[in-house]
């Protein structure tokens, strides 16, 4: 008896014990969507291999070449028909210089169904910009603790040619915007991090997100861009931030959203 | 019947969930980077290859190959001859000498936190993508050791020690050249700098000096030094972000730099930002070593810098020469750099020969 009841055992230990698949995570009705970013100008698409080429033309008319962009998203939330808001802490750098960062999956689950609306902060809200990450200290995104600390929200460097007709360079680096003219005393007239509503989204078991950059929106609406006047040194500019923050309202879209098949 | 097939069962039992390869021979010992607390509290784990995990027998053999003659043709040179460990393992000419008395066209880099540098690119201009790969190099190039690696890996093999040296690193005694270069770039990835006066300072270990601060504040402000957007920050203690960047030396280019690498004109005259750690054993400085001093180093920056169509745009005031500095200002930002020198590095007894 006691053979059999080992023998038994050790047949039901062979089948399951060596099991280290997670199959059994569980609720099908939850996801972890994808977010995924694109970028162009004015409806012509932009990628690296258009930077460093002075192939685009800001609404103030300044020829511009792109040498490098990258930036920070934050905080995508969904809110339900309900009303419930499920927040996704988080955030995640795009890197359009390196081709880095142009997907982005969800880290945790939310719940399938169509939500009424979908929203991600662009940098980092006033809190999140306090916390210490390690991922964007090693991407060199900080911003010195004099400006207030914390991280750009956007390193966008280029050139344009200036009203000289000369090659300059301009760093529209947006942050949060600071009088620093105390040291001992920053003021921060306006948050500059701003939240980019896409909409009502339907989400399923495999939802892909497009999240649109119009590039020359940052040049356009509704402050337009002089780039003789505003070029470089504009991270203590709490004028020019303020501005940059006013373009980047415009400069998000919802793109388009597929669902694949399970 | 039935007892042998429970016999069976149990032998099934015990070898299905096993992950180990029943060898139960020899392994070599794993030998995790000690991660400084002033790295592990702000950056990314380093970069360490699946293929090359760090093991004391490892180490040990790459630090004896990096110190030894024998890599070199005529067994006059090593790793060690450019890359001095009083020099934070680089040398103190403009550009290095080889075996045959010919002088190299770059600065011999300094060695020291390279496991961070996250996108692997390695050297001056990029154009080694592994430590390991870059290793190989400097042994075959005929201005440098000017070895044949075919030599090199006869020579090791008849070697009385390190035929058993390799077995006991990776558990192999032939000799190859991959071998050797993943146990040189096992010891380079343990030269880690981290306990410069400012580390302390960060740490809340040690004080700076009123000049020290100043210099600290241009460093960081963009409307001053704006040093920070290349070479790091305090929550950054690599002081380099590792990327490539012409910095205004020259208006024309006679080296390409990551331009070469790439054969993108739009890189030329770019190269790795290096870290401005241990800048105080560093000397000279830039890729072709031309500028003996650090004064002069900040000199280019404030008012030296040469336009060119690859000038990154975050060399400012560039039609002045750069962020014209102030005498005092200079002086600040120098005394600020200093602070990132850390001297138990290049006495640390571990990396000595």
């Amino acid at each position: 008896m006691i053979r059999k009841i080992l023998l038994q055992l050790c047949i039901v230990l062979c089948v399951f014990g060596c099991e280290s698949d997670d199959s059994n995570s569980g609720n099908s009705n939850q996801t972890s969507p994808t977010f995924t970013f694109s970028h162009d100008w004015d409806g012509t698409p932009v990628s690296s291999s258009d930077f460093n080429n002075f192939m685009f033309t800001t609404a103030n008319g300044e020829s511009v070449s792109i040498e490098r962009l990258r930036y920070v998203i934050s905080d995508i939330t969904f809110t339900a028909n309900s009303g419930e808001i499920l927040n996704i802490n988080g955030h995640h750098l795009v890197d359009v210089t390196n081709d880095e960062g142009f997907s982005y999956t969800l880290p945790s689950t939310i719940p399938t169904g169509t939500f009424a609306n979908v929203s991600f902060t662009f940098g980092l809200d006033n809190e999140d910009n306090s916390q210490n990450y390690p991922d964007l200290n090693s991407a060199n995104f900080n911003v010195p603790d004099m400006l207030g600390g914390g991280y750009h929200y956007m390193q966008f460097d280029g050139k344009f040619i200036n009203s000289n007709m000369e090659e300059m360079g301009f760093n529209y680096h947006a942050i949060r915007a600071v009088d620093a003219s105390d040291p001992n005393n920053l003021i921060f007239p306006q948050d500059t991090f701003f939240t980019v509503n896409l909409g009502s989204i339907p989400i399923t078991s495999s939802t892909e997100i497009e999240i649109e950059m119009n590039i020359a929106e940052w040049f356009k609406n509704p402050n337009l861009w002089d780039l003789n006047v505003y070029n470089q040194m504009l991270m203590p500019n709490a004028t020019a931030q303020i501005l940059m923050y006013e373009n980047g309202l415009n400069v998000f879209s919802l793109g388009e959203i597929t669902y694949g098949t399970e | 019947m039935k007892k042998n097939w429970a016999w069976i069962l149990i032998v099934l039992l015990c070898l299905n969930c096993s992950n180990d390869d029943g060898s139960g021979g020899y392994e070599p010992t794993p030998m995790p980077l000690d991660i400084p607390e002033i790295f592990s509290n702000n950056i990314i784990p380093p970069v360490i290859p699946t293929d090359n995990p760090q093991t004391i027998e490892g180490v040990a053999l790459g630090k004896k190959l990096f110190f030894d003659n024998i890599l070199s043709a005529d067994g006059t040179k090593s790793c060690v001859s450019c890359h001095s460990p009083q020099s934070a393992f680089t040398d103190n000419s403009p550009t290095s000498i080889g075996i045959d008395g010919i002088a190299g066209t770059r600065n011999s880099m300094p060695i020291f936190n390279l496991a961070w540098n996250y996108n692997e690119r390695f050297n001056w201009d990029g154009s080694a993508l592994s430590m390991e790969r870059q290793a190989e190099e400097p042994v075959q190039n005929p201005i440098e050791l000017h070895s044949n690696w075919d030599n090199v890996v006869e020579r090791l093999q008849s070697h009385p020690e390190y035929p058993g040296l390799f077995e006991l690193a990776f558990k192999t005694s032939t000799i190859t050249k991959e071998l050797t270069t993943k146990a040189i770039a096992q010891f380079e990835r343990t030269l880690i700098s981290a306990n410069s006066k400012f580390d302390q300072y960060s740490l809340g270990q040690a004080t700076l000096t009123e000049q020290e601060l100043n210099g600290l504040d241009i460093f960081l402000r963009e409307d001053k030094g704006d040093c920070f957007h290349c070479h790091g920050n305090p929550n950054n203690p690599l002081w380099t972000n590792n990327d490539f960047h012409n910095n205004g030396l020259d208006a024309t280019f006679t080296d390409l730099g990551l331009g070469a690498v790439t054969g993108d004109p739009n890189d030329n005259g770019k190269f790795r930002s290096p870290s401005l750690r241990n800048l105080a054993y560093t000397a000279p400085y830039m890729h072709d070593g031309r500028f003996a001093t650090l004064d002069e180093v900040i000199d280019h920056y404030s008012e030296g810098l040469q336009n060119s169509p690859t000038i990154d745009p975050l060399m400012k005031q560039i039609a002045q020469g750069g962020v014209q500095l102030t005498d005092q200002e200079k002086a600040d930002l120098k005394a600020f750099l200093l602070t990132l020198s850390d001297p138990s590095f290049i006495n640390n007894p571990e990396f000595q020969d």
